[in-house]
């Protein structure tokens, strides 16, 4: 296995880019190579990623492993430097995984206006920038994958996205849907990123006093940590780094963009959307901002902490003003990630723990509420709940995976979502030496509030949309129970949901010790 | 040194300048339909020249200096003028198609571009003021009929009537910033005002004289408040010339500037640095806010030419507030890097318009809507190049805009970190109408396209798509390869 502690990471960020090319070369007519490509493409790369963790070494979790470190554009020192450890390493294995099921639920779902070819070659390059994002360890790397999910997902929004128009509450404009929310996802996280790269930056510069001693090099920044965190203006690096992750949360108040783009997407695109792209944000700042900055991480932890505790409670309120069942779920990722900032934010081994095993719970589950969410307006037509209901009726299998899914997504014990939210309110009972208890331990009971809320406005969508009598006018209407492309994307994602729930050291048997050896440089103790 | 003349440094520049009485020649004996010889003369010249381009930068026989070191041929020199045969290149290929259609004066054309070409190498060997100015007269005097062209469109003619006056506007502006120069220093020579200058910072007579360079630099640079002739100039204009303008004169106008200001007067930064702060502060908003309101496409694109100037103009004013060699340095190359990519950039995305105008037969943004649908090549070409002109990683833009956000970083003071901030903002701004043009193309709804008869895509002008389709590519997965020509330009700032 010499090859792959060399060529392994490699192949899993540029093979998707080559299924992408072979399927823009291939003509138009030929969907069914295109899919096969892509599908064979996703198997290997998720293969890859699995060889990958079956090979890695548990014990020296907190180290890279699989590292390839080669001089790229040698004027500013940037390098093609990528890696796993501990912490990357499930969020590697879930990006291949859902993008496989991503195109598994496609073959037979493709939204107007079709075009398969342009639609799975996009998703290919989507998760190139995804496990490209996981793996780089060096900034302008980073920046670079960052950056690159955005063009598909732009694509994918604005072709596929939903056709309707609709008012824009201040401005009084008709828009359409899908091109309103596809700029505005564009331009939200652009600005995020344009003052990231400033923090980028501005760590170069000032990681050495000489050019020749100055890097991007991820790990070599942690390793002057404590330099870079006492200059003056580490204050403004970390506002730069912060503005870029928090609007790819995203946090509040910068979420705004995420129902639109959520809702407007294409069922796939909100699937990967929620399931991955949300947690580069919060891979950032456990990757960069927190362990290269860690003073100004304890300065924001409480700012941070109550956004976080802000986008529970808001993301929670809002669902339950919806009538979309749709935007219900993109609001309840608001309160999700609220979440997993709060475990962020309490800067302890227990809560960055569970922010990561929140960001892939909440992965699978959201990825499959998505999944669901689009399955069933592919039938009905519509996803206003007024008019659904009696779904667990007329759809046995697809109403009770739904269910299923929803008790997942309020954090029922046993179940994948219970790990990350009760961890994440332990953690802000005991947070970081020297953070404010009192602040923490509020945040942790209106925390706790959230979770109520959240059992809250799921349960209230099941009752709408599964529970009680089918309305009349589904009266003649047959309807088609999941078909065999739906359940071989879902039934994986089920299994995985139960296995984390019942075996969470599924993901903490990687992070744990990344996590704390992360926590002990940074804070020491 | 003295006045021995070294023809194979030159070579280039006679190249250019043979091939442009070739074409007036042929254009002399040929017969009417068989004018299309004049472009083959045109564009095999001006490939011709990048022979011996490349066998001076190989051959290790360093700096040929002329004329007294008035004309000098070293390694900034030489990239830049490969940067003006590219470009030249391109744009002579994407002239084909657009000027044999019109069928008049071809001949004529193609040597005032070739002239045009010509002034711009000149320019980027010029140590001293006369020559950077007889330099930049050859560049835009072509440019001023050339605007013209189409005699029949009253655009045309007020394209050419505002780009003449405003131009030689300019050039009186900083002819007489040269003579106060002169006088107040006593040198024509660049390395002689620079020694002469030191002391002189404070004199009044000094500070008039470098404002006026710089002005007459800014109208060409096309930079607000001084860019007014743009817009109508770029729309009247044939759209290839309009694609000239907009890079290669362009850059002529940032070589001139980059060279008065690093090479002659690097003493003088307390006052040109303040002002070009402004312009380029003043060239990002003002030219990205009035180009949200575009609907034409040329239109737009002159709007964000001027936009790019600006963020071009950035590391300029960080040179002119820091005294450090080293951010100089990277400021120097930064602007030399951004001017190589997006000289590529935007001359693909004025050949799609020149391709696209074609097919949709309008230069309106909304009637290219279901263009993308149409014609997907083309559709996912103008992807490429908007999105680089926006900036997005991995196409080359990303880089160009990395290097001139580093340089502005780098400057390490509040104003050029404010300057950032800028500039980080703009460019979300200018990425909302470059996304404008792409949604159009790929998401709106096509109007009835049946009926619609497409014209064929000349052969040239999809050699020039696809070679700056190549650039852009290439140039954003490996930005070493710009490196490798923008840092061997770097000796010319540290003189």
């Amino acid at each position: 296995m010499e090859w792959f502690d060399t060529w392994g990471l490699s192949l899993i960020v540029f093979l998707p880019l080559v299924g992408a090319l072979l399927v823009v070369l291939l003509p138009r007519e030929q969907e069914e190579s295109h899919k096969w490509i892509s599908l064979i493409t996703t198997g290997i790369v998720l293969i890859l990623s699995v060889v990958a963790a079956a090979n890695f070494d548990f014990g020296a979790a907190k180290s890279f492993q699989y590292e390839v470190n080669e001089s790229w554009i040698s004027a500013i020192g940037a390098n093609y430097h990528v890696g796993v450890d501990g912490i990357s390493l499930p969020l590697l294995v879930l990006s291949g995984f859902v993008t496989l099921l991503s195109v598994i639920y496609s073959w037979n779902h493709w939204e107007e206006p079709r075009n398969p070819k342009a639609f799975l070659a996009l998703m290919l390059v989507l998760l190139t920038g995804m496990n490209g994002t996981f793996v780089a360890l060096d900034l302008v790397l980073f920046f670079i994958f960052f950056e690159l999910v955005l063009l598909p997902m732009y694509f994918m929004i604005g072709i596929w996205g939903d056709k309707s128009e609709r008012v824009l509450p201040v401005f009084g404009k008709t828009v359409s849907v899908r091109l309103y929310a596809a700029i505005k996802f564009f331009l939200f996280t652009l600005f995020g990123s344009a003052f990231m790269l400033l923090g980028f930056l501005a760590l170069y510069l000032n990681s050495a006093d000489t050019v020749a001693g100055r890097t991007f090099d991820i790990p070599a920044l942690i390793a002057r940590a404590p330099e870079l965190t006492m200059l003056p203006v580490a204050g403004w690096i970390f506002a730069g780094l912060f503005l870029g992750f928090a609007v790819k949360v995203p946090m509040f108040p910068f979420h705004t963009w995420l129902p639109d783009a959520h809702t407007a997407a294409p069922t796939v695109g909100s699937v990967l959307l929620a399931a991955i792209l949300l947690k580069l944000g919060s891979y950032g700042f456990i990757r960069i901002a927190i362990p290269i900055l860690p003073e100004q991480a304890k300065q924001w932890a409480p700012v941070i902490a109550v956004l976080a505790v802000i986008g529970i409670i808001y993301g929670a309120l809002a669902c339950l003003a919806q009538t979309d069942m749709k935007r219900l779920i993109a609001f309840s990722s608001v309160g999700h990630m609220g979440f997993v900032m709060l475990g962020i934010a309490t800067l302890t081994d227990v809560g960055i723990n569970a922010a990561i095993i929140g960001m892939v719970a909440h992965g699978v589950i959201t990825g499959l509420l998505f999944f669901l969410a689009g399955s069933m307006s592919h039938r009905y037509h519509t996803r206003d709940m007024d008019r659904l209901g009696g779904n667990q009726k007329l759809m046995p299998m697809l109403g009770g995976i739904l269910a299923f899914t929803a008790m997942a997504s309020l954090g029922l014990p046993g179940l994948a979502g219970f790990w990350g939210e009760f961890m994440a309110l332990l953690g802000s009972y005991s947070p970081l030496d020297g953070l404010s208890l009192g602040l923490f331990r509020t945040a942790m009971v209106i925390g706790a509030v959230g979770t109520v809320l959240t059992a809250g406005y799921l349960l209230w969508m099941l009752q709408k949309v599964n529970l009680g009598e089918p309305k009349a006018e589904w009266d003649d209407q047959k309807f088609h129970d999941a078909d065999k492309f739906e359940l071989a994307a879902w039934v994986p994602l089920i299994v995985t949901i139960i296995a984390i729930g019942v075996y969470p050291k599924i993901v903490f048997g990687a992070t744990t010790e990344a996590v704390e050896a992360l926590v002990k440089t940074a804070f020491g103790g | 040194m003295g006045y021995d003349i070294d023809y194979l440094a030159i070579a280039p520049e006679i190249t250019v300048a043979v091939a442009a009485m070739v074409v007036l020649s042929l254009d002399l004996v040929l017969p009417r339909r068989q004018k299309y010889w004049t472009a083959i003369a045109a564009v095999l010249g001006v490939g011709f020249a990048a022979f011996p381009l490349i066998t001076l930068a190989i051959s290790d026989s360093g700096a040929a200096s002329m004329f007294n070191g008035s004309y000098v041929v070293d390694d900034f020199a030489l990239v830049l003028k490969g940067l003006f045969v590219a470009a030249g290149y391109l744009v002579l290929l994407m002239s084909v198609q657009y000027i044999e259609s019109d069928r008049y004066y071809q001949g004529e054309y193609y040597f005032l571009v070739l002239m045009s070409i010509l002034g711009s190498m000149v320019m980027a060997s010029s140590r001293d003021l006369i020559v950077l100015f007889i330099g930049l007269e050859l560049v835009s005097g072509p440019l001023f009929l050339l605007a013209g062209w189409r005699k029949g469109d009253a655009r045309s003619n007020e394209a050419s009537l505002k780009y003449f006056l405003l131009g030689v506007l300019s050039a009186a502006i900083m002819l007489y910033g040269m003579s106060l120069l002169y006088g107040a220093t006593g040198e024509v020579t660049f390395d002689g005002i620079r020694a002469a200058s030191a002391g002189m910072t404070g004199e009044p007579l000094f500070i008039l004289a470098v404002l006026f360079v710089v002005i007459g630099f800014a109208f060409k640079v096309s930079a607000v408040p001084f860019h007014f002739w743009a817009p109508d100039t770029y729309e009247g204009a044939p759209t290839p010339i309009t694609a000239y303008l907009s890079v290669s004169s362009k850059a002529a106008g940032f070589v001139g500037l980059l060279i008065i200001t690093y090479r002659a007067l690097p003493e003088a930064s307390a006052v040109w640095g303040p002002a070009i702060w402004i312009m380029a502060v003043l060239s990002m908003t003002v030219a990205n806010l009035t180009a949200l309101r575009q609907q034409n496409i040329v239109r737009l694109l002159a709007y964000s030419s001027v936009a790019q100037a600006g963020f071009m103009l950035v590391p300029f004013a960080v040179a002119g507030v820091s005294n450090d060699v080293d951010a100089l340095g990277s400021a120097f190359t930064a602007t030399i890097t951004y001017l190589i990519i997006y000289a590529f950039m935007n001359l693909g995305a004025f050949a799609i318009v020149i391709a696209g105008a074609r097919r949709t037969r309008t230069g309106d943004i909304d009637g290219w809507a279901g263009f993308g649908r149409r014609s997907p090549v083309l559709g996912f070409l103008a992807a490429v190049f908007f999105f680089s002109l926006a900036g997005i990683p991995p196409l080359a833009g990303w880089y160009a805009k990395f290097v001139m956000f580093s340089s502005a970083i780098g400057g390490g003071s509040v104003w050029t970190g404010l300057l950032a901030a800028i500039a980080a903002v703009n460019a979300v701004i200018a990425f909302y109408y470059y996304a404008r043009v792409v949604k159009t193309i790929w998401m709106d709804e096509a109007p009835d396209a049946a009926g619609v008869e497409y014209e064929p895509v000349a052969g040239s002008l999809r050699l020039a798509l696809v070679l700056a389709a190549a650039v852009v590519f290439i140039a954003g997965f490996f930005p070493d390869v710009i490196n490798f020509f923008s840092e061997t330009t770097r000796l010319l700032a540290s003189g």
